[in-house]
C-alpha cells in the first residue's frame, strides 16, 4: 500500500498546474468560451506536445504506459481552471473505447492521430428517453449490403461539432432497454445524412443534438463486437466517471479557496464575516466534504483497473455518490457565503457551481449511483 | 500509488489473525458479536495477551518498547482485531498517557510507568473533564498545591471512563490559579489507592456503568509524579487530545457495523441508507489512510485529525440508528440481563434486538466526548482555515 505520487507523476502535476495558471485565469477562460469552437486548438496542440493525450494508454496501443492515476492528476487541475478543451470526450471516452475494443487497424487509424492531437472524438449514447440508463437505446443500425444504415436521434453529445469522428451507440438487435444487441459505430462527423443542432451547455461546454437519417457506414465502422457493446460502454463510462470525479475535486478545492478568501475579507457589522462561528463551521464542512471527495476519487482511481468488474463498478458508483453530495454541498455553500455576489456571473464561484452541478448529472447522479452501488453490494 | 498489500504485509495480517483466534476468549468474542457489554476481565485478559506478544503498545516506536509497526501494519492490526471481534484496546494507557510519558516524562518516570502500560498490568483512566470544565477544558479548577516534595490535590473530575477499574489516573490540575487559564495547569499522575480518592458511578442513558465522578479530598501526591514542568501541562494535554482524536474515528468498528447491517437487512427501504453509510465509512477510511501516510512513525497527528473525529463519530451514530431502524418495534423491550450479565434466558424478539436501542442511545456520546463536534470545528477553523 502506497499513497504517494512518483517523481514523474509529481512533474505531471506541476506541468498541469502551470498550464492552468498560464492559460486559464478567469477572464481568459471567458474569452476562450466565447470563441467559435469553445476551446483553443493551440491549447489542444500543447496538450499533445506535453504527452497528455497519450499518457494513459498502453505502449502497445501507441501510448506512454500510464493509467488512471495520470488521468486523475490532469483532470484535477482541469477542474481547478474549469478547462474547456475536450479531454473527456476525446481521450477518456473515445480513446478509451478504441483502446479497449478497437482492431489493430482502428487503433492505427484513430488512436495514433488522436494521441498526436490530430483527431478529436465525441461519444453519442444518450437519447431523449434514456435518462441514466446506458442500455436505453433505440437509434437503429440496420444491415445493408456489407455495411450498416443508422437512423435515429442522439442528444447532448459533447464536442460533436469539433469531433472528426463520432462514436455512436446503436441498436442492432433486441428490445428497447436490453443490454444485448447494442453495437458501437465510428461515424465520420461529416457523414451524409447526419445533421447537428449545436449549442452551449450551462457550464460553457459545447454539445449537439444529432439526427441520423439513413447514415451509411461500412462494416469496418463497427467498434468491437456486433451486439456486444454494452460491457465496453459500461466500463468506459465508469472510467469517465472516475475522471470526472477528479475534475470535481479540483473544482471543489478552487471554490472552497475562493470562499475562504471571501469570508476573510468581506466585512459586515464591522468585522470580516469569517469571524462568525456559523460561517466558520459551514466552511469547515465544505473542507470536510472536499476531503471526502478526494479520498473517494483516489480510492476509485486505484480500483478502476481491478480485474473484478464488480469492484470497478462499485468504486466508480461510490465515488460518484460522494462527488454528487460533496459537490452540491460545496457549491451551494459557496454561493450562500458569497451572498448576492455568489449568484452573479461576475465571480468565478457561480461558474464552479454550474460545473459541479452538471458533473453530478453526467452519467448518473448521486441517487442513481447510490441505487447502483446498493444493488451491487446486496448481490455480493 | 497502489492499494495492494505487499507480501510481507499480507503475512503480517495473517499472523495477527492467527494470534487473535488463538488468544481471544470465545466468550469475549461472542459479546462483541452479540453487542453485549464486556466486564473488566474481558479487556484485561485480552490486553495482557497482546502485551505478552509485544503488540499492545502498537503505536509506539521500538525505542520505548513498542513493536515499531509501520503505518500499514498499524492499519492492518486495528482492522484484523476488529474483524475478529476483539474488544477495542482501552486507550487511556497505550494511546494516551503512554505517549505523553515517553514524550514529556523523565527517565525515572519512563522506567516506572511504561512497562505496566505495555503489558496492561496497570490500568489507567483519564482525569480531564470537570463539572465546570467540559468544552472549556482550560477552565478546570482541581487544585494541586505544592507542599515539600508532594502536591496536595483537591477537587473533582467527571465523565471518567473505567475509573472503577483503574489503578492510576492521569490528571490535569491547576497549580497556578493566578496565571491565564492555559498557563497554570500541570499534568499529574495519581495512584487511585491514595487516601482521599473516591469514585462515584454515573449510570448512563443505556443503563450501563462505564463512567464516574472522581473526588479528590486532600490527596497527597509525590511531586515525582509531575510530568513535564509545573504549569506547562497544557502542552501535554493538547498532544494527548490530538492523539485521542485519531483513534476515535473508530473506522474498523464501523466497518464491522456496516457488514452486520448488510446481513440483517431484508427491508428494501433500508438498502440505500445502508449503502450511503457504507460509502461514508469508505471515504473516512481512505481519509485516515491519507492522513496516516503523511505521519512519521511515532509523530503526533495535526488538527486534520479533528475532521476524522467529526465524521467518524457521526458515522458510528448513523450505524447504530440504522441497526435500530432495522429491528423496528422489537427494539422496545429493555433486557439488561442480556446486555450486562451472563444469562441463559431466552431473548425477547430477534437475537440482535436487545442491544439495538441501548446502543443507539449510548452512541449519542460520540459527538460529545473527546472534544465535541462543535469544538472540533472551532479547531479546524482556527488551525487549518485561519479564521
Amino acid at each position: 500500500m502506497d499513497l504517494s505520487l512518483s517523481d514523474e507523476q509529481k512533474q505531471l502535476q506541476d506541468a498541469a498546474e502551470r498550464f492552468v495558471r498560464d492559460k486559464y485565469a478567469f477572464e481568459n477562460r471567458r474569452k476562450i468560451a466565447a470563441t467559435d469552437k469553445g476551446f483553443l486548438p493551440e491549447n489542444w496542440a500543447q496538450m499533445a506536445e506535453l504527452g497528455w493525450l497519450g499518457m494513459s494508454f498502453r505502449e502497445e496501443d501507441g501510448g506512454y504506459g500510464g493509467g488512471p492515476i495520470e488521468t486523475m492528476i490532469v483532470m484535477e487541475q482541469f477542474g481547478k481552471g474549469l478547462v474547456l478543451e475536450p479531454f473527456l470526450p476525446t481521450v477518456v471516452l473515445g480513446g478509451g473505447m478504441i483502446a479497449a475494443a478497437g482492431s489493430a487497424a482502428q487503433k492505427e487509424a484513430l488512436l495514433a492521430p488522436m494521441i498526436e492531437g490530430k483527431k478529436q472524438f465525441a461519444f453519442a449514447w444518450l437519447e431523449r428517453q434514456s435518462r441514466y440508463n446506458l442500455a436505453d437505446v433505440s437509434l437503429k443500425a440496420e444491415k445493408s449490403g456489407a455495411g450498416y444504415t443508422l437512423s435515429g436521434h442522439k442528444g447532448v453529445v459533447y464536442n460533436a461539432a469539433s469531433a472528426d469522428d463520432i462514436i455512436v451507440l446503436a441498436r442492432t438487435a433486441g428490445g428497447a432497454r436490453e443490454e444485448k444487441g447494442l453495437t458501437l459505430f465510428v461515424v465520420d462527423g461529416k457523414a451524409k445524412g447526419l445533421t447537428r443542432r449545436d449549442y452551449p451547455t450551462q457550464d460553457a461546454l459545447r454539445a449537439s443534438e444529432l439526427t441520423f437519417d439513413k447514415v451509411s457506414v461500412g462494416a469496418d465502422a463497427v467498434l468491437g463486437k456486433v451486439d456486444g457493446a454494452f460491457p465496453v460502454v459500461e466500463d468506459a463510462v465508469d472510467r469517465a466517471i472516475v475522471a470526472l470525479c477528479a475534475e470535481a475535486t479540483g473544482c471543489m478545492d478552487a471554490i472552497n479557496a475562493a470562499t475562504l478568501e471571501y469570508i476573510k475579507t468581506r466585512k459586515q457589522f464591522g468585522v470580516p464575516i469569517g469571524k462568525f462561528q456559523v460561517l466558520q463551521h459551514r466552511m469547515v464542512d465544505c473542507f470536510t466534504n472536499a476531503q471526502e471527495a478526494r479520498s473517494m476519487t483516489l480510492m476509485a482511481t486505484l480500483k478502476i483497473d481491478d480485474k473484478d468488474p464488480v469492484v470497478r463498478r462499485k468504486a466508480a458508483s461510490g465515488a460518484k455518490v460522494q462527488i454528487g453530495k460533496s459537490g452540491k454541498f460545496c457549491g451551494q455553500s459557496a454561493v450562500q457565503m458569497h451572498g448576492g455576489m455568489g449568484v452573479t456571473d461576475e465571480l468565478s464561484v457561480s461558474h464552479y457551481f454550474k460545473r459541479l452541478t452538471m458533473i453530478d448529472l453526467m452519467f448518473g447522479n448521486q441517487q442513481h449511483h447510490l441505487t447502483r452501488y446498493s444493488n451491487l453490494a446486496m448481490a455480493a | 500509488m497502489d492499494l495492494a498489500l505487499k507480501p510481507e504485509h499480507k503475512a503480517f495480517a495473517d499472523e495477527v489473525r492467527a494470534f487473535t483466534r488463538a488468544n481471544l476468549s470465545p466468550a469475549t468474542r461472542e459479546k462483541t458479536v452479540s453487542g453485549k457489554h464486556y466486564d473488566r476481565a474481558d479487556h484485561v485478559v485480552w490486553q495482557q495477551a497482546l502485551g505478552k506478544k509485544g503488540w499492545l503498545p502498537y503505536t509506539w516506536p521500538k525505542k520505548y518498547g513498542g513493536p515499531g509497526f509501520d503505518v500499514t501494519q498499524r492499519f492492518l492490526f486495528e482492522n484484523v482485531l476488529a474483524e475478529e471481534g476483539a474488544p477495542r484496546i482501552i486507550p487511556f494507557g497505550v494511546k494516551m498517557v503512554g505517549p505523553v510519558i515517553y514524550t514529556f516524562g523523565d527517565d525515572a518516570q519512563k522506567e516506572r510507568c511504561l512497562p505496566g502500560i505495555r503489558t496492561s498490568e496497570v490500568q489507567w483512566c483519564q482525569g480531564y473533564s470537570e463539572p465546570g470544565a467540559g468544552s472549556d477544558l482550560a477552565s478546570l479548577r482541581t487544585r494541586a498545591v505544592r507542599d515539600g516534595d508532594h502536591y496536595i490535590v483537591n477537587g473533582q473530575k467527571t465523565w471518567t471512563s473505567f475509573a472503577h477499574w483503574a489503578d492510576w489516573i492521569f490528571c490535569l490540575v491547576r497549580t497556578d490559579p493566578d496565571a491565564k487559564p492555559q498557563e497554570g495547569i500541570s499534568f499529574l499522575l495519581i495512584d487511585m489507592k491514595t487516601p482521599g480518592v473516591t469514585v462515584r458511578p454515573i449510570i448512563m442513558v443505556d443503563g450501563a456503568h462505564h463512567v464516574n465522578d472522581v473526588f479528590f479530598d486532600n490527596v497527597k501526591v509525590p511531586a515525582a509524579n509531575l510530568i513535564g514542568r509545573e504549569n506547562e501541562g497544557w502542552t501535554c494535554a493538547k498532544f494527548l487530545l490530538a492523539n485521542e482524536r485519531l483513534g476515535i474515528a473508530e473506522v474498523p468498528a464501523s466497518k464491522r457495523g456496516v457488514r452486520s447491517l448488510w446481513q440483517l437487512n431484508d427491508d428494501p427501504s433500508l438498502k440505500e441508507k445502508i449503502a450511503d453509510v457504507d460509502l461514508q465509512v469508505q471515504a473516512l477510511e481512505m481519509s485516515e489512510l491519507r492522513a496516516l501516510s503523511t505521519l512519521q512513525l511515532g509523530g503526533a497527528p495535526g488538527p486534520e485529525a479533528s475532521i476524522l473525529k467529526v465524521r467518524g463519530s457521526e458515522i458510528q451514530q448513523r450505524i447504530a440508528e440504522l441497526a435500530m431502524e432495522a429491528v423496528g418495534e422489537y427494539a422496545a423491550p429493555y433486557q439488561p440481563d442480556l446486555l450486562f450479565r451472563d444469562t441463559n434466558e431466552t431473548p425477547i424478539g430477534p437475537d440482535h434486538a436487545a442491544p439495538a436501542a441501548p446502543r443507539y442511545f449510548n452512541m449519542r456520546k460520540t459527538t460529545i466526548y473527546g472534544g465535541s463536534t462543535e469544538i472540533q470545528k472551532n479547531i479546524v477553523s482556527k488551525a487549518i482555515l485561519g479564521l
